[in-house]
This record gives structure tokens, sequence and C-alpha cells, in this order.
């Protein structure tokens, strides 16, 4: 692995938080260069100059800590072109400094809360995601309430789902339930299943309709393939 | 109208505008704002088909004569309302006013509803502002913008007391329709515009109004719709929805539609066309011939019918703005699913 593959498999690691999918992937990682002695550059760009800032800060400052982190990286250039508010979300991240002191008397504080809201939709959608298949073999929806994750036939769709329940720190244990509320960990129970599984599906199709969009407007706004980016199905 | 396999539609393009975002109307030193704006609404046209895109220099600018050829001639629609968007930090003239849109709306009587707008930031100014436009252009409906930049503020709610003096004061001037735009950022934020939840708490409170949500809410719209199928005032405005996702996703656009005819049914969806991102001619065209895609991962969705199109492109509009319909439009009086129909299948 060169040291540039190894910054792009860092970078694997950023979401867009509100499409819950890596920036390589989106096409949003215009630039990756690494020096032979160890100084990486990586330019970032959206899908408009009105992308709003907030997600715009969390990728680039997500994306400067994992490159930062590498051991071969001795410095880290990480910085968002083409956007309204490049300046103040460039010169946050490359002083360390969180969004509400970049964005000084606009800011109404940090951004963990956002971060939480889109990881409850991702939730939501992995749950569509992985329930999905089982009741089209005929399960009935009832039998999820009884469902432990242990229960859950493997795929990396539950994988996945598995992984962002732990973000939101809910359980993860075999024992723990496949049907949880993202926002209060209880267990989907009873007739509770046919509205769960409805906001389960709708989060999802928002979330696949919103990154259609945004790729769309990606491409017409830069010809080029980003680094790392894949070809979608729309 | 439009008239197809013997089917005919009254079309009312409850959503579309007239602006002017040339260079010779942006404000000294908010140029960058004022061209990545427009910008930025022009990536939108390149969803729709390649043939019905625009070089930017007309789309900063088109003319009289282009819109009324887009929209009427070649467009269908037989009424259109103007949705104004003020954005006067970075435009000298305002991009697309109340004042601009009825200048050369008068040209063209019975063609034309000019809605108007409010921002409760503007205090007293506002509300007589409000009462003249009300009186002099005769405007049912407002266009809302919640997460406008205004003089060091950066956007407000339908919740705030103030908003609610403006939401009264609509409503003795007799203002029906209440558009809000919830959906893709209009102006850089650190609110989060894409809530609903104050859409939420004025719909309860003003019963009498109609909440018309425009974008329905994207990128967010299982927001939008728990929201909306709890409250009977409120609607789903599909301009973006239908410019945005039918021809660039058509997978999309089928779970898209296929969720809100579940969650808000086809009496609350309205069509705009939200030209000039996007002519009308081929959205409504496309939305008649429009069918949910073969396959499993559409079977929970309520079908969509001849009549329920009807109401969607133009009878629904035609009852929140009181526009006499002619006859030959009016359904055939087949009643359509009601929400409480709608059951969450599960193959």
């Amino acid at each position: 692995m060169t040291e540039r593959s190894r910054v792009l498999a860092a970078l694997d690691a950023v979401r867009d938080p509100e499409l819950d999918e890596p920036i390589t992937t989106l096409g949003f990682v215009s630039e990756c260069i690494v020096s032979a002695a160890g100084d990486a550059r990586v330019r970032l760009r959206l899908p408009t100059y009105f992308c709003a800032p907030n997600f715009a800060f969390l990728m680039v400052a997500d994306a400067y800590d994992v490159v930062s982190a590498l051991p071969e990286v001795r410095s880290a250039d990480v910085a968002l072109e083409g956007h309204f508010a490049s300046a103040e979300i460039n010169a946050g991240v490359a002083a360390r400094a969180g969004f509400a002191v970049s964005f000084a008397g606009e800011a109404v504080g940090e951004l963990d809360e956002l971060r939480r809201t889109f990881l409850t939709k991702a939730v939501l959608a992995g749950t569509d995601q992985v329930c999905r298949p089982l009741l089209a073999a005929g399960l009935d929806p009832a039998a999820l309430t009884t469902m432990t994750l242990a229960d859950t036939p493997p795929s990396a769709q539950l994988d996945r789902l598995c992984r962002r329940r732990a973000e939101l720190g809910l359980r993860t244990d075999p024992a723990a339930p496949l049907l949880v509320d993202p926002g209060t960990g209880a267990p989907i129970t009873g007739t509770a299943v046919s509205m769960h599984l409805g906001r389960a599906r709708v989060s999802r199709v928002g979330i696949e309709a919103n990154t259609g969009i945004c790729r769309g407007m990606l491409r017409h706004r830069y010809p080029t393939t980003g680094a790392g980016e894949e070809e979608d199905e729309g | 109208m439009y008239e197809k396999n013997g089917e005919k539609y009254f079309v009312v393009d409850s959503h579309m505008h007239y602006w002017n975002a040339a260079p010779d109307n942006w404000v000294p030193g908010a140029e960058q704002y004022a061209k990545g704006w427009i910008e930025c609404f022009h990536a939108y046209q390149s969803l729709g088909p390649a043939d019905t895109h625009w070089s930017i220099e007309k789309f900063q600018k088109y003319s009289e004569d282009d819109l009324m050829k887009d929209v009427f001639d070649e467009g269908h629609v037989d009424i259109a309302v103007f949705q104004p968007t003020y954005l006067t930090e970075w435009y000298k003239e305002g991009f697309n006013t109340t004042e601009r849109n009825a200048e050369m709306g008068e040209r063209h009587p019975g063609q034309f509803i000019y809605n108007t707008r409010w921002d409760p930031r503007e205090g007293d100014a506002g509300l007589a502002t409000l009462k003249a436009n009300v009186e002099r252009y005769g405007s049912r409906g407002v266009k809302l913008y919640t997460a406008e930049w205004r003089e060091g503020s950066r956007g407000w709610t339908l919740k705030d007391p103030e908003a609610y003096r403006f939401l009264e004061a609509s409503q003795e001037l007799g203002i029906k329709n209440i558009h809000v735009h919830k959906g893709p950022t209009i102006w850089p934020l650190d609110k989060d515009a894409f809530d609903v939840s104050d859409i939420d708490h004025a719909a309860t409170d003003f019963p009498d109004l109609n909440f018309i949500v425009e974008h329905v809410g994207l990128p967010r719209i299982e927001d939008f719709c728990f929201m909306a199928t709890q409250e009977p005032n409120v609607y789903a405005g599909l301009s973006v929805v239908i410019g945005a996702l039918m021809h660039a996703r058509p997978r999309f656009f089928a779970k898209v539609m296929g969720e809100l005819l579940f969650w808000v049914g086809e009496d609350k969806m309205t069509f705009g066309s939200d030209y000039g991102i996007w002519e009308p001619k081929w959205q409504i065209e496309g939305f008649v011939d429009w069918d949910f895609p073969a396959g499993d991962e559409y079977s929970d969705y309520p079908r969509l019918g001849v009549e329920g199109k009807k109401k969607i492109l133009g009878l629904n509009a035609a009852k929140l703005y009181d526009i006499k319909v002619p006859g030959e439009f009016q359904p055939a009086g087949a009643e359509p699913a009601a929400q409480d129909d709608a059951k969450l299948v599960t193959q």
C-alpha cells in the first residue's frame, strides 16, 4: 500500500453525516497527495457553494483528524474549496477550534447533537436494510419484535447497523433486541412494529433520495471524478 | 390544460418564480453570494432532461416571453402562483419580489396569482407592508423562509411570538395559504433550517390556515411525513420533488412519491414546477405518464391513478386558492383511499 492509498483508506472512515456514506465514495475528495517526507495535502469539495456549513465543518474536521493520526503522516494540510464558508472552516480546522469558535457570534453550539440526530436516522435506515429481506422472505413482522441480534442472519447490512448502534451507545451484544427505539434504546414491542418499520423505511428513502440529489449536483459542478469515488446506481 | 388518453388535466403551477439574478442586480460586496446562489440553482436544473437545460446567462435573467412560452404556451399551465424570494442582501432589486412578479403578471390578466411574503423580524413595518401588499396585489398566500439571514440574525421559527403576530395578521387580511420553504438550504445557516417542528405548532394553533411545506422538507422527508400525517391542514408541496428526482433518479422518485402517498395522501399534495429552475412541460407530461416501476420494493405504497394525478396537478391547489375549475376537469367523483386506509404491507 502506498502512503496515498493509506490516506485514502483513512478518509474512507469519514462520512457525510447526513448521507451516512464515506466522503471518498461520494466524490467529495478532489485531491489527495502525500510527499515522500510524509506531508499530506487533501482537498475537499461539495455539491454546492451553499451546502450547510455545519455539515461541511464536521467533514473537514473529521478528515483532518484521521489523516493527521496516521503514523506516516508528518503534516496534514486539509482544506475545503469552493464553499461560501471555506475560509472560516479551514482556519477553524487548522487551529483545531470547534465550530462555535470558527463562527464566533454565529454558531449556536457544537455539533454533537447534530451528529446524534443523523446517527439516529442512520440506525432507522439500517433497520430497514436488515428487515426488508427478512420480510420479503415471508417473515411475519410481529416475529421481528422477539428477535435478538444473535437471531438475525449475518450480513454486511447487519454489521453496519451494529456499528451505528454502537456509536449511539445502543446495545450491540448478541442478546440485544433487533428492533429498538434509536432515541431511547427501548425494545419495540407489540403493535408498535408497524409504525417503527414505516419510520425505518421512510428514513432510508429520505437518505437515498438526498444522496441522489447531492451526487447529481456534484457531477454538474465538477466534471472530474473524485479520489476514491464510486459510481452509484440511480 | 393538458390532455392525454382522453383525460383532461387542469393545471395549477403553485410554486414558480420570475427572478433577476444577472450581474446588473448584484449588490456590490456581495457578488460571490449572488453568483454562488444562482449557480447553485442552475445546478439543480441539470437534474432535468438535457434538452431542457439553459445557459447560465439565460438562467440568470430569463425574459417575460420565455416565461409565457415555457409556462403557458408550451407548459400546459392554466394558473400560476408566483412565490417571491427577496434576498435583498445580495440582489439590489431583490431576487424575485412581489413587485417584480406583479409588474409582469399584470400584462396577462387572469393567469397569475401573486403571493407575497413576510418576515417577523421586520416588526410593525413588516406588518404594514404585508397589509399594503395584500390590498394591492390581492394576495391569498405568502411564502416564508425561516432560514433567511437578516441583519445578523440567522433565521427564525414559526413558534416565535412575533411570527404568531404575523400569522394572526395574515388571517385577518384574508390570507389562507402559508407556503413555507423547508428544503434544500436557502441560505447558509447555523440553525437547523430543515426542522419542521415549528410548522407542527403553527398548524395546530391556526387550524384555519393551510400550511404548504414546499420541497416536503427534503432532505428530511421523514420528519415532514411524521408531522404531516398528524395535521389535517399541512400539505406536501412537490416543488423540487418532481423536478430533481423524476428524471434524474426515477427509483428514488418512486419511493419518495410512495412515502408521500402513504403518509400524506393524494388530497394534500400540490404540484409546483419551481420555474425557472425547471420547465413545467416535461414535469407535467412525465408525471401524467408516471407509475411505480415493477418490483417488491414499491409494494408497500398506495397506487396513484388518473384522479389522483388530477388532484395533485391542479384540483388540490384550486381548492386552496378558490380557483373556479371548469366542469370538464372535475373528477368523476371516485373518492380516493383515505389516509386511514393506508396500511403497512410487508411483503
